[in-house]
């Protein structure tokens, strides 16, 4: 079991923060909504970047702070990588401008 | 309510000041460099380069006015030298009788009555040196922290600022507002996707309608840009921080604003006319928000960042908090006070906010900023039009 330290703001969250510079294999305890278990990084996780603490499908809402912070946009397995590259942002879309009218209610 | 102290200046309008420049204010382009000059000259005088003040109309005309005012009229400026060119919109003379009205000494210069750049130089400079003379014979008195109005701002934000320095200056906005005093939250940019939260605080349903009319109106302009926000906000240096999208740094830059309730919603630059919590609309490029409030009255700043950032004001001391540990070591020379400590688990929230509201006293009494020291007089107006 590795020492690195990160964090889960809130029990509702499928993520968790980096607070050191996390390996690629490295085994971390997580403990969220009374479960604790063991699971494995997949990617390097540098500080201050997010890991899935459970497996989230495409799709899903990408908790933070017990908020809303994105979407997935692609599968994501547990301890992966979560940024850029598989969360979509949902506000400020002028690129998905039909689906964004339909948020603000306008 | 619990109570705390500051030396300030008092001003002849009431409002009090934490510092005592004299202000060489260009209203025009066309002046900055001859107002940059006057500073060179003229010991305790400051001044900043902009690009606005003429071909301006409507509501964008109004703003720039009211940013120009704002900065004459802030207590931290004991007087100004209003310098213009002559033919602009943005007349040099009204913007002078506006800040008159303030009872501080106000003075006009303009490169076309003055016989060009050399005759305008040597006359503000003849001007600015009296007031520099009389401004140094105040002397500095207690004051409650009830007439304090404190920004707060982040720039050049990581995963760490929603975790550390953010919920620190929260901390410290509370105790402000329980001292009697006011903080202004602001980029309203940066809270889309929080606004919720700040929404569910507001004193009245009012209040919560216009966050959300705030809100609304930042994120229309982005969509009618045509592309992803994300492409300009998060920021290249955000992302490499760590922060996914704006929702995620919007959650992290809602935790500035403590936890009291919203009394009001400002414009931009305007001042607040409620003690407490306000929330003045502003974009969240760094600068134009400092600007805002500024001009809206703020004599501090408390300024967050985790990628570090020299940012400062030509007449607010900024104290600017680092989000880690790592950044403050490398960037000591612009950063005041590390909230990393936080995050490694050595000082407790709460702590660290004490030690920002000691800093905040000891700042507001005289002591320089690191942004103060290297001179970064940082100005940008938020133009909300085009120029014609």
């Amino acid at each position: 079991m590795s020492s690195y330290r990160f964090v889960i703001l809130n029990q509702k969250d499928n993520v968790a923060t980096a607070l050191d510079d996390i390996p690629a294999g490295s085994i971390v305890k997580v403990t969220r909504q009374d479960r604790e278990y063991d699971m494995t990084i997949k990617q390097n996780i540098e500080f201050g970047h997010k890991f899935a603490i459970v497996s989230i499908k495409k799709g899903e809402d990408i908790l933070k702070y017990g908020e809303v912070i994105g979407v997935a946009s692609s599968d994501i397995a547990e301890g992966e990588h979560v940024h850029v590259h598989n969360v979509e942002g949902k506000r400020g879309r002028g690129d998905k401008e039909h689906e964004d009218r339909s948020i603000l209610g306008v | 309510m619990k109570t705390a102290q500051f030396w300030g200046y008092r001003r002849p309008d009431g409002r009090v000041g934490v510092r005592n420049h004299v202000l060489i204010l260009p209203t025009i382009v066309c002046a900055t460099q001859a107002a940059k000059q006057v500073t060179e000259l003229v010991h305790g005088t400051v001044s900043f380069i902009h690009q606005h003040g003429c071909a301006q109309v409507g509501a964008d005309y109004e703003q720039t006015f009211r940013t120009y005012v704002g900065m004459g009229t802030n207590p931290n400026v004991y007087g100004v030298v209003v310098m213009g060119l002559g033919c602009e919109t943005h007349q040099g003379r009204s913007v002078a009788q506006e800040i008159a009205k303030s009872g501080k000494p106000v003075e006009l210069v303009s490169i076309q009555n003055h016989g060009g750049t050399l005759g305008a130089i040597a006359e503000a400079a003849r001007i600015a040196a009296q007031m520099v003379q009389d401004a140094s014979a105040l002397v500095r008195e207690p004051f409650d922290v009830s007439e304090l109005i404190v920004g707060t701002e982040c720039g050049g934000s990581d995963a760490c600022s929603g975790l550390s320095a953010n919920p620190a200056v929260g901390y410290v906005s509370d105790m402000i507002v329980d001292r009697g005093g006011t903080a202004i939250l602001a980029e309203t940019t940066e809270l889309i996707g929080a606004e919720h939260l700040l929404a569910n605080r507001a004193v009245d349903d009012r209040v919560a309608k216009k966050v959300y009319e705030v809100i609304e109106a930042m994120e229309k302009r982005a969509i009618a840009m045509g592309v992803d926000i994300r492409t300009g906000n998060p920021s290249p240096g955000n992302r490499k921080g760590g922060l996914t999208t704006l929702e995620e740094k919007s959650l992290g830059a809602a935790a500035k604003a403590g936890t009291r309730p919203l009394q009001e919603l400002i414009h931009y630059a305007e001042r607040p006319t409620k003690k407490g919590l306000v929330w003045m609309d502003t974009p969240g490029h760094d600068i134009e928000q400092l600007t805002g409030m500024v001009a809206g009255g703020a004599q501090i700043v408390l300024f967050t960042s985790g990628r570090g950032t020299p940012t400062g004001s030509p007449i607010a001391p900024v104290i600017k908090i680092a989000t880690n540990t790592s950044m403050f070591e490398r960037m000591r020379e612009n950063m005041d006070i590390n909230a990393g400590t936080i995050i490694e688990g050595k000082e407790s929230l709460e702590s660290v906010g004490r030690r920002i509201f000691d800093e905040l006293l000891l700042t507001a009494s005289g002591k320089l900023t690191k942004s103060e020291i290297l001179k970064q007089h940082d100005f940008g107006i938020w133009r909300i039009g085009p120029t014609f």
